[in-house]
């Protein structure tokens, strides 16, 4: 594999997205998990899906769309749809976590309108549903890139913030930090991450990828900081084996991906058993 | 003119959910280095007050100064230090070591996209050494008792070197024994570093003895004033606001319950 990923520019593309969205995705999936909104990474990737129907469906359409990577409509849908569940979560102040199955909801629903429209779109749809190693292109590689530089600034300069209202959102909004600000930003990144992550591990599989490593990484860490790191590593093996795997065994990538990450939560959970 | 002293300054405060009043007509005034002991039952007003001094909740009347500035301006939260009565209640699995917890206390302090630095670490730990967990400081949170935790909560509040302190009910699911030395450890901050205190509970316990001042709350003050004044209510006095009997206890008899 080693010979072919300096023959191959597909392949570069590949390995080089999959390190940087094994970095970029459990290190936000962290702040999400903590926080109790596991679900929410669920219902962007959804509302992507719709995004990348519809600018599938388009592009059989009209010649603009043709030309436009997909990948744009579901990030902008996503980020649309990370904005519409903050407007939700206030609306519902006491059933906040219905904004979730809202948002879901309709991200399926319009993804199958314009699937049906379309009378299907192939191995195409397949792709984004479960990610695939050679459809990565170089320009994909650029988006991810992008979007992994404002990820890391935005942990990086914004970490105090995201660990005081990911561990008590009520002291932090007493001691004045602004949460709506934040909150709105987090959301808007989060939607990112998942559009740059779906070409990879695809729509359905994201999510998986932002607490996987997390699930496993909370179970050894005593600090949030060791989190962080646990959660980077086992998502960085997960990527990488599951990369492999994927193109020997010539299987999408999402796949072996996610059942590399179920493996490792699994050693995780079964060397602390033993261990106690 | 304000009083330069004045750090909580409540006046005429109304407030009522749908058609039941929470507060009415509430007045209270807090100076500096004053240890405030507010009591009252379950639902009369505690909280909906608290909720109104930190700015989570806006008074359908009424006014609210914090050290001499109307609450809408005002702009320096770092100088109060909150401890809720839901931190006992955080999800104990969170991964965090006591010494994240206590920096997050200066989180606002520092400002927008600044990092922590050597010396903010330093700070949390003089701060776990004023409530005596500095040697627990890389321990995760979660693997300490209610107590401990509600220490390292106060260090957090104290982190930002505030000059209020408001706690909601500190105490509760914490045992006798404990409870006693936070409140001693409470009495002291207040004596030995100047801080002033503003507690809630609906204990009508020890510490009321440590306070200087006591307010009584049944949706409208029914006492406040020094402590000395506050012990000359008979218990009769202080069950007929209170709603219920109430017997107070005294040093001994509270040694004796633990």
């Amino acid at each position: 594999m080693i010979e072919a990923i300096f023959t191959y520019e597909f392949l570069q593309n590949a390995v080089l997205s999959g390190l940087v969205i094994g970095l970029i995705a459990p290190m936000l999936g962290l702040f999400i998990v903590v926080r109790r909104m596991a679900m929410i990474s669920d219902a962007l990737s959804h509302v992507a899906l719709a995004g990348i129907a519809g600018s599938l469906y388009l592009s059989q359409q009209v010649l603009f769309f043709a030309a436009l990577n997909p990948v744009y409509l579901g990030m902008a849908a996503a980020v649309v749809g990370s904005l519409l569940i903050e407007r939700l979560r206030r609306i519902y102040k006491s059933f906040e976590e219905l904004a979730i199955p809202i948002i879901l909801s309709a991200g399926i629903g319009f993804g199958a309108i314009f699937i049906s429209l379309a009378k299907g779109f192939g191995t195409d749809l397949v792709g984004y549903l479960f990610g695939s190693v050679s459809a990565v292109s170089r320009q994909d590689l650029y988006i991810v890139l992008l979007i992994a530089v404002i990820v890391i600034l935005f942990i990086y300069f914004l970490y105090k913030e995201l660990f005081s209202l990911a561990f008590d959102p009520e002291y932090a909004r007493v001691s004045g930090v602004n949460e709506r600000i934040i909150q709105a930003a987090f959301m808007v990144i989060t939607a990112l991450v998942i559009g740059a992550s779906m070409r990879i591990v695809g729509i359905l599989l994201v999510s998986s990828l932002m607490t996987l490593p997390v699930a496993a990484a909370i179970q050894l860490a005593k600090s949030y900081k060791g989190a962080l790191i646990y959660s980077i590593i086992f998502g960085e093996i997960a990527v990488i084996i599951g990369l492999i795997s994927a193109y020997y065994l010539d299987i999408a990538p999402g796949g072996t991906i996610v059942v590399t990450s179920v493996f490792i939560l699994l050693i995780v959970l079964f060397g602390k058993k033993v261990r106690s | 003119m304000y009083m330069t002293n004045s750090i909580i300054k409540l006046e005429h405060i109304t407030h009522k959910y749908h058609h039941s009043i929470a507060l009415s007509d509430v007045s209270l005034e807090v100076k500096q280095g004053e240890f405030w002991a507010l009591i009252g039952p379950n639902g009369s007003g505690k909280s909906t007050l608290l909720k109104i001094i930190l700015g989570l909740l806006t008074p359908m009347e009424g006014t609210v100064e914090l050290f001499g500035v109307p609450i809408d301006s005002f702009k320096q939260q770092q100088r109060i230090g909150y401890v809720s009565q839901k931190a006992n209640a955080f999800t104990t699995k969170f991964p965090a070591t006591v010494l994240e917890v206590v920096k997050s206390g200066l989180t606002s302090k520092k400002g927008l996209f600044k990092r922590f630095t050597k010396e903010d670490e330093q700070r949390a730990i003089d701060a776990l050494e004023v409530v005596k967990m500095a040697d627990r400081q890389s321990e995760s949170i979660g693997d300490l008792s209610g107590g401990q935790q509600q220490r390292v909560f106060i260090a957090r509040a104290l982190v930002s070197k505030p000059d209020l302190l408001i706690m909601d009910e500190p105490t509760v699911g914490i045992d006798r024994q404990n409870a006693d030395s936070f409140y001693s450890m409470l009495s002291e901050l207040n004596r030995e570093y100047g801080i002033a205190i503003l507690l809630v509970t609906h204990e009508v316990d020890l510490v009321t003895q440590l306070a200087t001042h006591v307010a009584c709350l049944n949706h409208t003050i029914h006492f406040h004033g020094m402590h000395q004044d506050y012990e000359k209510m008979s218990e009769e006095e202080l069950s007929g606001w209170y709603g219920h009997s109430v017997r107070r206890l005294h040093q001994k008899e509270t040694e004796n319950l633990t």
